[in-house]
């Protein structure tokens, strides 16, 4: 512990450290060896909106993440990236307990949203979803009408205290998901008619109907074609304005585009985290260094 | 003599099944004829590839042999037996001094009773033993015939396969064309059979109209279904309304259903979305046997069990109850028809993507408030199919009924009565010797008739439902 603390401290005198100075430094020294299993960069921020610490996950005896502890700041956008089944979904979904669904999985230490330990037995997982949002790897519509899709949400927390109330929420999510334009015309239409650009979108507009302090997206383009993944890349960079993102992505330009701190995942363990463009142009992590230059994934 | 008759005949039989035996050996002989031949094309120096796997052209060779052949033999057996009986029983009813069809009928039973070796009640005429004997040997001349032209045929159709066989046949594309046609017929079959009940309970309904008018059957409000059996007998005039019959269809039905579609409902929903796994695999096969009880069992159950109860409860609160009522044979037929409702719908509602389950509790919503606004309106269409196949089971259910509702045509709504339903009154009126040209018998029809007409409105019905509601997922 006191070690951990002691990088933790360590790490804190980097962060103050220039950017430049940093790369620098990092490319003078010999890559991080393979082996090394401790996180290497910079995990916290000065800002913490969510802290994680000492994170596990079994699924039965898997044991699916081991040891992450990393913050994600106010009003970022946090890449996660890494080769298929490193963990990274799976620690998305810790973040806002949706692991709970799944049988035999068990989460041990500590996951902090504000000051609230989400993983306390005290706490309700049902206002814990509404205040961490979530987007899916494939667009999952409700098959109702679209404005029944954004007003889904609202509904059920009873964020609406009348019908034109109800109508503002279902407007303004749709505007801020820039998708008001497109489907003004036929909110009564069913939302998995549209389009699947149109579809992630709309479900990005449901998940900030409940207005949101953090929205988590699991690959949110993997199944959009590239005009697309790019409505909805711009779409994240105007959100970040008033949320907090957490975003898994397989696709590195992806993260290099969107995000300004990146973290990589290897086999369960939080290899390197760093400001996106240190990682994506001086990884200090023999891992992340073959990874993102492609040798493998 | 009749001791006698017998080996002939069963020799007939067997020189037919023979016969298809052989024709099959043959075709199989055909198949392996077909492949060498196919293979000895393909080996030959200057020979272009074969088109098709030599498989193929076996299959062809076999179909050439076994198609025609077998076709033969199935129109000859319809075409011989009137031929030969015609032919046998040529001039004997003039003889016989006999002019009215249904007499000539009567000699032509005789003759065949001869034939099949059955006991003949009165003494042999003469005329007609040896006609008989005729008969059998026309028999005997017509299967050698049959043999005869089959296996030839047969050998012709292998033959001129064989000798068409070239590597560019396309062997594939025919098989595979003869395949599609036999997967049609098959699923043809279920279609032609249902036209033809329906046709054959049509015409039987056209006959009771003819003497009962349609307006007296669909609107009339008392059902029983006496006829006179002399001209002069007192009370004689059947009536035959068949609202009563109809109403205590709805009222056992209405009743099964208000049983069966919460209870099937909630255990399907409990299943899929809270039971553990374990649970599920235990309860799951044993609802389903609910389904496998014969329903007389459940007969049993409602007429000893459950009616002497209800009389008993009822009998505590002062109410007046039939010892056989609508109540009992319902709650009983609604446990029968839960597995309907509970398995089908617990299929739908597992086959319901995770994704939208996700999706709703990414959203903050609770189990229950995913269930009811997201789950069950995507699971719908499979819900409501489930529950009609549930309607259909109890409309069409006869025998709880029949042990527990009682046979009594009460025009009521009063659950505690006895009341009498479609199915138990069409088996009432069929049991025992009936003449088929009374209208008591012929109204079993009708009610049929009426039975499909209700069942296939409420298809209907329930499906424009479907449409109109459905959320498709996709």
């Amino acid at each position: 512990m006191a070690a951990i603390l002691g990088t933790v401290l360590d790490m804190r005198d980097v962060a103050r450290e220039k950017n430049e100075a940093d790369a620098a430094v990092a490319a003078r020294v010999r890559k991080v060896d393979r082996d090394q299993r401790q996180t290497v960069g910079l995990p916290f921020v000065e800002e913490p909106r969510m802290i994680c610490r000492e994170v596990n996950v079994y699924y039965g005896d898997k044991h699916a993440i081991k040891n992450v502890s990393i913050d994600v700041g106010k009003n970022e956008v946090l890449a996660m990236i890494g080769p298929s089944g490193c963990g990274k979904s799976t620690f998305l979904r810790c973040l806002n307990r949706m692991n709970d669904t799944v049988a035999g999985c068990r989460v041990t230490g500590e996951i902090v949203l504000d000051d609230l330990d989400i993983y306390d037995r005290k706490v309700d997982v049902v206002p814990l979803r509404a205040r961490v949002g979530m987007v899916f790897q494939k667009p999952n519509p409700f098959p109702k009408s679209i404005f029944d899709n954004v007003a889904y949400g609202p509904k059920i927390h009873g964020l609406a205290g009348s019908k034109s109330e109800l109508r503002d929420i279902v407007e303004g999510s749709l505007k801020k998901a820039g998708l008001w334009n497109e489907v003004s015309d036929r909110l009564d239409q069913p939302g998995t008619g549209l389009s699947g650009g149109q579809q992630q979108r709309l479900c990005i507009a449901r998940a900030i109907a409940v207005r949101p302090e953090v929205i988590l997206m699991d690959e949110p383009c993997s199944a959009l074609d590239p005009i697309a993944t790019a409505t909805v890349e711009d779409l994240i960079t105007e959100l970040k304005e008033q949320y907090t993102i957490v975003i898994v992505t397989h696709n590195m330009q992806q993260a290099a585009r969107v995000s300004q701190r990146t973290a990589y995942f290897h086999l369960g363990d939080l290899v390197e985290v760093g400001s996106t463009d240190r990682i994506f142009t001086n990884p200090r992590h023999q891992l992340t260094e073959d990874y993102i230059t492609g040798r493998f994934g | 003599m009749n001791e006698a008759l017998c080996p002939l005949t069963d020799g007939a039989a067997m020189s037919s099944s023979l016969l298809i035996a052989l024709i099959l050996l043959l075709s199989s002989l055909a198949y392996w004829l077909g492949c060498r031949r196919a293979v000895a094309l393909a080996q030959r120096p200057s020979a272009a590839r074969l088109h098709s796997r030599p498989g193929y052209y076996g299959v062809l060779a076999g179909v050439w042999c076994g198609l025609p052949a077998l076709l033969i033999v199935a129109v000859w057996h319809l075409a011989a037996d009137p031929l030969l009986t015609r032919m046998a029983m040529n001039g004997v009813a003039a003889a016989k001094g006999v002019v009215s069809p249904d007499q000539v009928d009567l000699l032509v039973n005789d003759m065949r009773n001869l034939v099949a070796g059955n006991v003949v009640m009165h003494e042999v005429d003469p005329l007609i033993q040896a006609a008989a004997d005729q008969y059998i040997g026309l028999q005997r001349l017509s299967d050698l015939a049959l043999a005869t032209v089959a296996l030839a045929t047969a050998l012709a159709g292998v033959s001129l396969f064989l000798g068409r066989i070239r590597p560019a046949l396309r062997a594939r594309n025919q098989v595979e064309r003869i395949v599609k046609i036999v997967l049609t017929l098959c699923s043809t079959f279920a279609v032609f059979v249902t036209v033809g009940i329906v046709l054959s309970v049509l015409f039987e309904s056209i006959r009771f109209f003819q003497q009962i008018s349609p307006a007296d059957f669909l609107f009339g409000l008392k059902w029983s279904p006496q006829m006179a059996i002399r001209a002069d007998q007192a009370g004689s005039s059947g009536s035959f309304g068949a609202i009563p019959v109809l109403a205590g269809t709805f009222l056992i039905s209405g009743i099964a259903m208000a049983i069966a579609v919460p209870l099937g409902l909630m255990s399907a929903i409990y299943l899929s979305e809270y039971a553990s796994s374990r649970f599920r695999a235990v309860v799951k096969p044993l609802l389903e046997i609910l389904a496998g009880v014969p329903t007389v069992v459940y007969g049993f159950f409602a007429a000893l069990v459950v009616a002497p109860a209800i009389r008993n409860l009822g009998g505590l609160a002062g109410l007046p109850v039939a010892s056989e009522s609508a109540l009992a044979a319902g709650l009983v037929m609604g446990i029968m028809i839960i597995p309907f409702v509970s398995s089908l719908s617990d299929d739908v509602i597992n086959a319901v993507p995770q994704s939208l389950r996700d999706g709703s509790y990414g959203l903050g919503a609770t189990k229950s408030e995913t269930i009811k606004l997201v789950i069950l309106p995507a699971a719908l269409p499979g819900i409501v199919g489930s529950i009609l196949l549930a309607v259909s089971r109890a409309i069409g259910e006869t025998m709880i009924v029949v042990m527990a509702a009682g046979l009594a045509a009460n025009l009521t709504f009063n659950p505690l009565q006895a009341v009498t339903t479609v199915t138990v009154q069409i088996v009432t009126l069929l049991v025992g010797d009936q003449e088929f040209d009374s209208p008591k018998t012929l109204a079993a029809f009708a009610l049929g008739m009426l039975l499909f007409a209700v069942t296939l409105a409420l298809n209907v019905a329930a499906l424009y439902v479907v449409r109109k509601y459905r959320e498709e997922y996709e």
